[in-house]
This record gives structure tokens, C-alpha cells and sequence, in this order.
């Protein structure tokens, strides 16, 4: 019972799936939202960090700390941004996001 | 060899279950304790696939920080969070349906491949056999991708300005020192010598004047 490529690939899969689920199902909460964001990049970086494992290629783990870092600053960006908005509204629901309209 | 598969196992199934939680869970403090879960059993598949390096630095930049930052918002926020749940169920239908398509699409996608047997001989940078995987990435990460490198720096450095700029107030009963003002002042500007005329003393309208 050896461990394959496609056993990981299947993990970030349904890691993947599973992200953009959680953003159809907490339309409303945009905190669970930018979670669910997370948890899309980490499948990528499974994705990579498995290729470069089983393909003996050191450069997909260089590019899985690139995706780190952009994932960080992500949420530090878009966590100021909630809360900017939290003060103006007094609330966060999605629906009401719509100051910059037209 | 058994151990590695059952750890693959272990893992996997307890992040899948996690990542489960985090989007399901009612209350958003617990959907972040379950993203911290994930992250730590993520961690172990990048030591399972001998990737050390970016499963510390997993644990350490997403549980030490994104996860804490993630518990301060949604504890400083006063949210009321089951008016945010409503419609869950009304979006489970359309949510379930994409979330199927498009995991039968990433498994057919992932299950019918083959590695292009010529491919193995363009690898970029082999992954030297007689150094940690610190040291291997550390030896491609500061030479050849310096400029990757500068890249997420110069990313970490605009969200720390932006986070910074976007959040900071200045509350306008609040005094603060204003030191280019301060250093403009000359004794001219701020000394004068007053005549009191002698006997009357200070007159209000007087000392209104002077005393700015």
C-alpha cells in the first residue's frame, strides 16, 4: 500500500472543493468567506509541495512559499478592510457591501 | 513499509474533516479553531512528503499569525452571527450541486494523468540528496529565485502598509504632539513683553488678547 502522486492530489482536491462550498454556503459571513480562501490556497500549496516531492523538483516548494506569503497578506489586507468597514456600518453582512456601486 | 500510509491516512482524513468544519460550524470562533486544526494536519502531510521547511513555517506563519489575526477580528467585531447563518440551508442545494461538479471534474482530472516521461529529465533544480530541505531551498531561494524572493517581500511590505493605513485613526479629541511645529517655534513667536498699565491691573479683554 504505497502512497502516490493521486493520493495527495485527491486531498487537495476535495480541499479545494470543499473551499468553494464553504463560500456558497456562508454567502452572509464574510469572515467564514475569507476562511474558506484559505483553505483554497492551502489545497494549492498541497498541490505543488506533492508535484515537487514526487517530480524530485525543489523549485515547487519555493513557489508553495510564494503562495504563503501571498495568503498572508491576503488576510492581513482583507481583515483591515472588514474592520475598516465594521466601524463605517456598524455591520459586516455581504449584502450590504454595496457603497462603491456606481 | 506501513506507518507513512497510515500517517497519510490519519492526516488526511482528520484535515478533510477539519476543512469540513470550518465551513460548517455555527459559531465562527470554533471555524477558526478547525482552520488551525487543518493547517497543523496540512503541516504533517508536507513532513510526510519531506517538505520540512514549509511545514514548520505553515504551523508558525498560519497558526502564529493569520489564525490570530482571524480570532482578534472576530472577537473585537460585535457581530451577531446567526442573523449572518441565515439562508445556509437555502444555498446548500446550489452549493452542493457546483461543489460535486467540480470535484468529479479535479478527480478526473487528477486520476487519468500521466507524468510525461520526458518531463523528468527537465527538472528546474533536483532536489540535492545530502542536505536538509532547509538548506536545499535556502541554496535556490537566496541564488537563483532572488528576485521571487524580493517579490514576496515587497508583498508583505505593501499589506503591513496598506493593514496599517487602512486601520489607523486619529480620534479628534485626542492631543498629539505635532513636533515640525514645535521645532518652527521661535522666541519671537512665542514671547512678547506686555505694558500693564499700573494701578488697573489685567483687564479682561486685555488678557483675552494676549494670551492666545
Amino acid at each position: 500500500m504505497t502512497i502516490g502522486l493521486g493520493h495527495y492530489l485527491a486531498v487537495g482536491a476535495i480541499l479545494f472543493t470543499l473551499g468553494i462550498l464553504g463560500i456558497f454556503l456562508n454567502r452572509k459571513n464574510i469572515i467564514v468567506i475569507l476562511m474558506s480562501v484559505e483553505l483554497i490556497l492551502l489545497a494549492v500549496n498541497i498541490n505543488l509541495v506533492s508535484f515537487s516531492a514526487f517530480l524530485n523538483d525543489i523549485v515547487g516548494q519555493v513557489f508553495a512559499l510564494l503562495v504563503l506569503t501571498v495568503a498572508a497578506a491576503e488576510a492581513a489586507i482583507g481583515l483591515a478592510i472588514l474592520v475598516v468597514y465594521f466601524r463605517n456600518r456598524g455591520s459586516i453582512a455581504v449584502q450590504d457591501i454595496n457603497m462603491m456601486k456606481g | 513499509m506501513i506507518f507513512p500510509a497510515l500517517f497519510f491516512y490519519l492526516f488526511s482524513a482528520v484535515l478533510i474533516a477539519s476543512a469540513v468544519m470550518v465551513i460548517a460550524s455555527r459559531n465562527p470562533v470554533h471555524s477558526v479553531l478547525f482552520l488551525i486544526l487543518a493547517f497543523v494536519n496540512a503541516a504533517g502531510l508536507f513532513i510526510l512528503l519531506g517538505a520540512e521547511f514549509l511545514a514548520m513555517i505553515l504551523v508558525v506563519v498560519y497558526v502564529g499569525a493569520v489564525a490570530v489575526l482571524f480570532l482578534f477580528v472576530i472577537m473585537m467585531l460585535d457581530v451577531d452571527f446567526a442573523e449572518l447563518r441565515e439562508g445556509f440551508l437555502e444555498y446548500l442545494p446550489v452549493g452542493l450541486l457546483v461543489g460535486a461538479i467540480f470535484l468529479a471534474e479535479l478527480l478526473l482530472v487528477t486520476g487519468g494523468w500521466v507524468i510525461n516521461p520526458t518531463l523528468t529529465k527537465t527538472v528546474a533544480v533536483p532536489i540535492p540528496g545530502n542536505v536538509t530541505n532547509t538548506e536545499a531551498i535556502g541554496l535556490v531561494l537566496y541564488t537563483t529565485y532572488i528576485h521571487y524572493f524580493q517579490v514576496a517581500a515587497l508583498v508583505l511590505l505593501v499589506a503591513m502598509i496598506g493593514a496599517i493605513v487602512l486601520t489607523l485613526r486619529h480620534k479628534a479629541n485626542v492631543k498629539r504632539q505635532n513636533i515640525s511645529v514645535q521645532n518652527a517655534r521661535t522666541k519671537a513667536a512665542a514671547m512678547a513683553v506686555r505694558q500693564v498699565p499700573s494701578g488697573q491691573g489685567l483687564r479682561e479683554s486685555d488678557a483675552a488678547e494676549w494670551v492666545k
